[in-house]
């Protein structure tokens, strides 16, 4: 059953190949060059992968499969990649992250050509994961992002760089330890790694281990990465510390991998145990909203503020996939798919320019700041349509989101609903606020002689802005899609 | 005894001949730099008769004592590729034995021969041949760089080697007096009609052969001469231990376990003996590896857990319901094969490392990653295979192998396996950290010698190939786990 299509092989081994290549051949500024071509060429192969997929979309797209990659009889797995309606839309977000992230790093000037290797080498692990439909490839490409994150972090971070990496590490691997449990059962209960069969198989398996400890296993993994209260921990860490580029990597697309997870494996494999916990679902998801919102508010540093913020936002996800359980569970989860790719751009250019503003202060202790406004007006703009995106204003993407979220889980937890729903004015606060000590008021004196973002960071945050408007104003663009994806897993449901 | 049998043993007589040859040469020759070469060009020669040999089928030699097989084959191969790897890593290690360089070399041979011989016996007294061969000529090497810490590993290998030799000899008599035979096969047959818990005799004696094969894999409780031994030899015999060394003693644990085991015996309880054992040695040494400030005591406790690891597929074996496929003994061939190149990359750079810093604190690889980058690469991909990260013949082993406990049943061990592997992730980190986040006074570049340099590439290759690719040695482990189990 052999099928190969190259693009998305393509698109997974390209960047990484980019990447060997960085390691033994170049160095500072001809690396920094070649990454951006790489990511350029990377975000163009996604854009068709997006586009292609859009004027076909039915099922499983652009298949790549090689069963003879390890065809032992006790051990099956195939060389299997793929893109459905939920996963295109995610490869096209890795594609633009990708890009933002190497022009975030232009400034980067201590050992350079490491720093371009690894933010490449993340890209194609990535992708790997939304792309793979293999469970043991899968699985693979979840652990092959971590050696790189790890690396980023701990070498171009700033403060307690090196136990944030190791934090993140290990909190990540402990997830993914659980779910290679979980994963090895389903094998050797099924046959199969496949995972496009495998909830069919599930269904009638004789399980090694009864289903709801299976859905437990695979889902404390991505609950680690999107993060879930109380699995959170590291988010704040990690982000604050981590480089630039690196936090909108975190942000923008690791997360959405655990966000992806719950999709591809907790709800398509698992309904019926979905379905039974879905309250549970809900209430941390309402506990993340309001939890995250409420120290959000408190924090005084700018990074750490964004990270705080993503917990909270990360919970909609939560709530949207509760929406399982109720009348409008296509709605609900849609919102929920959508809410992952805004918040990938939002965060992203929240992080980008605030990793801007610290570059040129080199302070993000918000009451040092001040007044920026008048010294660089563009990531002053940029600050502020990020911030608005965030708190979900009409006409941008956050709103979509949110308001499909809402709307979805209302049927299903109304209770839930109208709590997150007041998470909104507390995410109005600490943006607003935020926005106002930084941007606006007085001037510190030796604030005076900064200067705006220069033409290679305005590029990465043009990009981001046109996508946050564009999916603001257009919804459809990418919701189409990611409907076209989860209606089965609704359909599965009933 | 015709010439047939002596051509079934040639890799076997062609490594001895070498190693004489090595000697001979030694007190001819005044440049010892050609001594390695003369080794590692003689080692094709076993190589050729062991390829050439595949094409046989299961064959008994010397009055059934000895057995060629597939099994053994795959061991043979895996025994002289280690040894190429570590003769090629001394070479410039080795130049501080002055003129003892040619015993050095054809002690590692000798040690070697007895090594692929272990992997063919097939009656108790062979095994114990071998075995000795194995491990006497270890414990010179131990003590090799005459020193006292060097001198106190040797002796303790010496001692403990032959302490845990008497209980396996004391377990063999008691099998031979009850089965009234000392080859496996009649064994095999002896117990399969009296059954495994006819007489307590027979289950001490089973339990004895147990505990002296368990030293020699260190695994818990039987470790405690590992670290000690590791950090006083001199390094490249301490990579050498750790690799073929435990892989010639697993190679022999499964023949004497399908002996025993056979039939329908290996039942839960037996399983479940080994797999506490394997949990205890994952735990213990996880943990008191964190401790360590050496990487050679570092690498011991992470050798002791890798036991554990080994151990789990021991315990999945079994003929329990979902074992027909072998997945637990051939998960040891492939484990074992790749945990070989994994720990040689680790073992050829620290060789690279301290033969220039003369150092084997974890602290002397700070700032490698500027020292030589090459280095600190390999060293990073090795930690990463250790822990069982992709894209690495680690992460591939530890699938397998836990992939075979959960099949015949034992969820739990995978459980205690993987979270093993994220405590485990913390400690090789570490290394990986002061290589790269931490500076150093000393920039200079580390001119640390062809032969390290070439051994880190080729295993450090293998580790990264396998871990894409791993199939071809699924395949033949599989083909020489069928080859002994009738």
């Amino acid at each position: 059953m052999n099928e190969f299509n190259g693009i998305l092989t393509l698109a997974v081994f390209m960047p990484i190949a980019a990447s060997i290549l960085i390691a033994l051949f170049m160095t500072g500024k001809i690396a920094r060059g070649f990454a951006i071509i790489a990511t350029l060429a990377e975000l163009v192969i996604t854009s068709y992968i997006f586009i292609a997929y859009r004027n076909n979309p039915d099922g499983y797209q652009m298949v790549d499969r090689i069963s003879e990659w390890i065809p032992i009889d006790s051990f099956r797995a195939e060389y299997f990649l793929g893109v459905d309606g939920l996963s295109a839309p995610l490869v096209l977000l890795t594609g633009i992250l990708g890009l933002v992230a190497v022009f975030a790093s232009w400034n980067v000037t201590e050992r350079t050509k490491e720093h371009f290797m690894w933010l490449l080498a993340l890209q194609g692990a990535v992708i790997g994961v939304f792309t793979a439909l293999d469970f043991f490839l899968f699985f693979l490409f979840w652990e092959l992002e971590l050696i790189p994150m790890f690396f980023l972090i701990s070498i171009w971070g700033t403060g307690r760089k090196e136990y944030s990496a190791m934090k993140f590490l290990i909190f990540t691997i402990l997830g993914s330890a659980f779910m290679l449990i979980g994963i090895l059962a389903l094998y050797f209960s099924t046959g199969t790694f496949d995972m496009t069969i495998l909830p069919d198989k599930i269904a009638g398996a004789d399980l090694i281990i009864p289903a709801s400890i299976l859905f437990f296993l695979t889902i404390i993994g991505f609950a680690i990465k999107l993060p879930v209260f109380p699995f959170h921990t590291w988010l704040p860490d990690a982000h604050t510390d981590a480089p630039t580029a690196a936090s909108v990597m975190l942000a923008g697309v690791l997360l959405k991998m655990g966000g992806y997870g719950m999709f591809r494996v907790s709800s398509t494999m698992f309904p019926d145990q979905l379905l039974d916990f879905s309250w549970l679902l809900a209430l941390l998801g309402v506990i993340n909203i309001i939890y995250g919102a409420a120290i959000t508010i408190r924090q005084t540093d700018l990074k750490r503020l964004i990270a705080y913020s993503s917990i909270s936002h990360m919970g909609f996800v939560l709530l949207g996939l509760a929406s399982a359980s109720g009348g409008a569970a296509i709605l609900g989860m849609t919102g929920a798919a959508l809410q992952m790719f805004t918040h990938g751009t939002i965060t992203g250019l929240l992080f980008l320019t605030v990793g801007f503003i610290y570059e040129k202060a080199h302070t993000r202790h918000i009451p040092d700041l001040g007044g920026l406004s008048g010294r660089m007006p563009f990531l002053a703009t940029s600050l502020l349509i990020a911030g608005l995106a965030s708190l979900g204003l009409p006409g941008t993407s956050g709103f979509v989101a949110e308001i499909t979220i809402f709307l979805g889980s209302f049927p299903a937890w109304k209770i839930f609903a109208i709590i997150a729903a007041s998470g909104v004015v507390l995410t109005a606060g600490y943006i607003l606020w935020m926005i106002q000590r930084a941007m606006f008021g007085e001037r510190p004196e030796h604030h005076n002689k900064l200067t705006d973002a220069s033409i290679p960071e305005m590029i990465p945050i043009a990009i981001l802005i046109v996508s946050i408007i564009g999916v603001g104003i257009y919804p459809s663009i990418i919701s189409d899609m990611f409907v076209g994806g989860i209606e089965p897993i609704v359909e599965a449901l009933n | 005894m015709t010439l047939h049998d002596l051509y079934l043993l040639s890799p076997e007589l062609s490594m001895v001949i070498i190693a004489s040859f090595v000697i001979v040469l030694d007190l001819l020759l005044k440049n010892k730099k050609i001594l390695p070469i003369v080794a590692l060009i003689g080692l094709l020669v076993p190589i050729f008769f062991g390829i050439r040999l595949w094409a046989i089928d299961d064959e008994y030699a010397f009055f059934d004592t000895f057995r060629l097989d597939s099994f053994a084959l795959f061991f043979k191969y895996l025994v002289i590729g280690a040894t190429a790897l570590v003769i090629l890593s001394s070479t410039k290690y080795a130049e501080k034995f002055k003129h003892h360089q040619g015993e050095y070399y054809a002690l590692i041979l000798f040690s070697a021969t007895g090594m692929m011989l272990l992997a063919s016996s097939v009656e108790f007294v062979t095994i114990y041949v071998a075995l000795e061969l194995t491990a006497l000529p270890t414990a010179a090497l131990a003590a090799f760089l005459r020193e006292s810490r060097s001198a106190e590993s040797g002796m303790k290998f010496l001692v403990l080697s032959a302490v845990s030799s008497a209980i396996l000899l004391y377990g063999m008599v008691l099998i031979y007096g009850y089965t009234g035979t000392s080859h496996l096969s009649e064994i095999a047959i002896q117990i399969s009609r009296i059954g495994i818990d006819s007489s307590p005799a027979l289950i001490f004696g089973i339990v004895l052969i147990t505990c002296g094969f368990g030293f020699k894999i260190s695994s818990v409780p039987f470790q405690m001469w590992a670290p000690d031994v590791y950090e006083g030899a001199p390094t490249p015999i301490t990579g050498f231990l750790s690799v073929a060394s435990k892989a010639a003693g697993f190679a022999i644990i499964l023949r004497v376990f399908y002996a025993f085991f056979e039939t329908d015996s290996f039942d839960v309880e037996w399983a479940n003996m080994i797999a506490i054992l394997s949990a205890i040695s994952m735990c213990v040494g996880n943990l008191i590896a964190i401790r360590q400030n050496n990487i050679k005591r570092l690498l011991a406790y992470s050798t002791v857990a890798q036991a554990g690891y080994l151990m789990v597929g021991l315990a999945a074996m079994s003929t329990l319901p979902g074992g027909e496929d072998n997945a637990g003994p051939a998960g040891i061939l492939f484990y074992t094969a790749g945990y070989a190149m994994t720990n040689l990359t680790a073992f050829a750079v620290i060789i690279a490392v301290s033969s220039y810093t003369e150092d084997d604190r974890i602290d002397s690889f700070a700032g490698l990653a500027k020292k030589s980058p090459f280095l600190a690469s390999a060293m990073t991909l090795a930690m990463i295979s250790l822990i069982g990260i992709p894209p690495t013949v680690g992460f591939i082993s530890k699938i397998y192998i836990f992939g075979s406990a959960m099949d015949t049943g034992l969820e739990w061990l995978v459980v205690v396996g993987v979270l093993n592997s994220v405590v485990s992730a913390y400690y090789y980190l570490r290394v990986v950290k002061v290589m790269f986040f931490s500076t150093t006074e000393n920039p200079k570049s580390i001119n640390s010698g062809l032969g390290a340099v070439s051994a880190t590439t080729v295993a450090m290759i293998a580790t990264f190939a396998f871990g894409l690719y791993p199939t071809p040695i699924i395949e033949l482990a599989q083909t020489a786990i069928k080859s002994i189990v009738s």
